[in-house]
């Protein structure tokens, strides 16, 4: 009977190393944005922005001053209309200046359930420490 | 009995499975033997800084676009290097021309606006005086970026603090989210007091 119970705290240990090991593997790039406004209730997967890939070909201001993303993650109700009518992403994925619309998969690349976070930032880490998508909407 | 055994035997490859899922922590912990130096719970390893997106944590594998989109190391190799963010020095990256990001969405050769003028803030604790480069931000920003929302462009009219600095304000609004950490603290605290201001 004592075994029993040794054996069940064991696999109890096992499970929580295991969950330990999930929120381990998450090595996003810092300043990855991941958006989840509307995408988990539209059955699609959440949008990844990577910053870094983005900086290297403009500066800040082009997409903060002159295309009108505020500073904050989910802060701006981007949609797919709004898109294809030119605004936001749609300024530049047009199909003219980068690739356009119908390669769905290329942004909405994240796991389903991901929250709306900036990864690697000070309140992911601070106030928003598990970075891994919520067990419950997977 | 029976029971026992097979719980024993799921453990044991729930074992296994973990092993596997962490090689990477793991397998530094065996490269380092009893080393009792080895714990760090906080900092991961460097062969796990910068990974594939299939490997990154939020992309998904399974999605059809994640193994198209470009691996960050294809572009950061012959980039500068720095211990935090990216690992990329991106004002050097910049000031040697390693990269040269458009400052206009369609013009190629549009140059910005560089406005060279430093802000000395002397701050009241221990650490050395603040000292804020517009250059270096201008060489991004736009002024109506900053001012007049996040700082008032007047001397003495924004009162800071590492707090809102934490929370995400000020200067954290883009510092600890994608300009480079605020635990880099010496890149902004960088001038030291002179021992007089310092006595008084």
């Amino acid at each position: 009977m004592n075994n029993g119970k040794t054996t069940w705290l064991f696999a109890a240990v096992l499970s929580v190393i295991a969950v330990l090991a999930v929120d381990r593997a998450v090595f996003a790039e810092y300043g990855d944005v991941v958006i989840n406004n509307y995408s988990d209730a539209a059955e699609m997967r959440p949008v990844v922005f990577p910053h870094w890939f983005h900086r290297i070909r403009f500066r800040c201001k082009v997409c903060h001053a002159d295309l009108g993303f505020q500073f904050k993650a989910g802060g701006n109700e981007i949609n797919m209309l709004k898109i294809i009518d030119g605004e936001y992403c749609g300024a530049c994925h047009n199909g003219d200046l980068a690739w356009s619309v119908e390669n769905c998969d290329l942004c909405h690349s994240a796991k389903p359930g991901t929250p709306t976070q900036v990864h690697e930032s000070t309140l992911q880490k601070l106030l928003m420490p598990v970075a891994a998508p919520k067990p419950a909407a997977q | 009995m029976k029971l026992q055994s097979r719980v024993m035997r799921f453990a044991g490859v729930g074992l296994v499975l973990c092993i596997v899922g962490s090689s990477v922590p793991i397998h530094d912990a065996m490269a380092q033997g009893n080393d009792p130096n080895a714990f760090n719970r906080l900092m991961a390893p460097k062969s796990s800084r910068n990974p594939p997106p299939a490997e990154d944590g939020i992309h998904d594998p399974g999605s059809p676009g994640t193994a198209s989109l470009q691996p960050p190391r294809l572009a950061f190799d012959a980039l500068p290097k720095t211990n935090s963010g990216n690992y990329v020095d991106w004002n050097k990256s910049l000031q040697d021309t390693k990269i040269a990001p458009r400052y206009d969405r369609l013009d190629p050769d549009a140059q910005p606006v560089i406005m060279d003028l430093n802000i000395v803030r002397e701050v009241k604790g221990s650490m050395p005086n603040v000292v804020y480069p517009h250059k270096q931000h201008t060489e991004w920003l736009d002024c109506s970026n900053c001012h007049p929302a996040i700082f008032i462009p007047q001397k003495g009219a924004n009162q800071i603090s590492m707090a809102e600095i934490l929370l995400g304000r000020k200067c954290g609004v883009c510092h600890g989210k994608v300009a480079f950490p605020v635990a880099e603290c010496r890149r902004c605290h960088s001038q030291p007091k002179t021992p007089a201001a310092t006595a008084q």
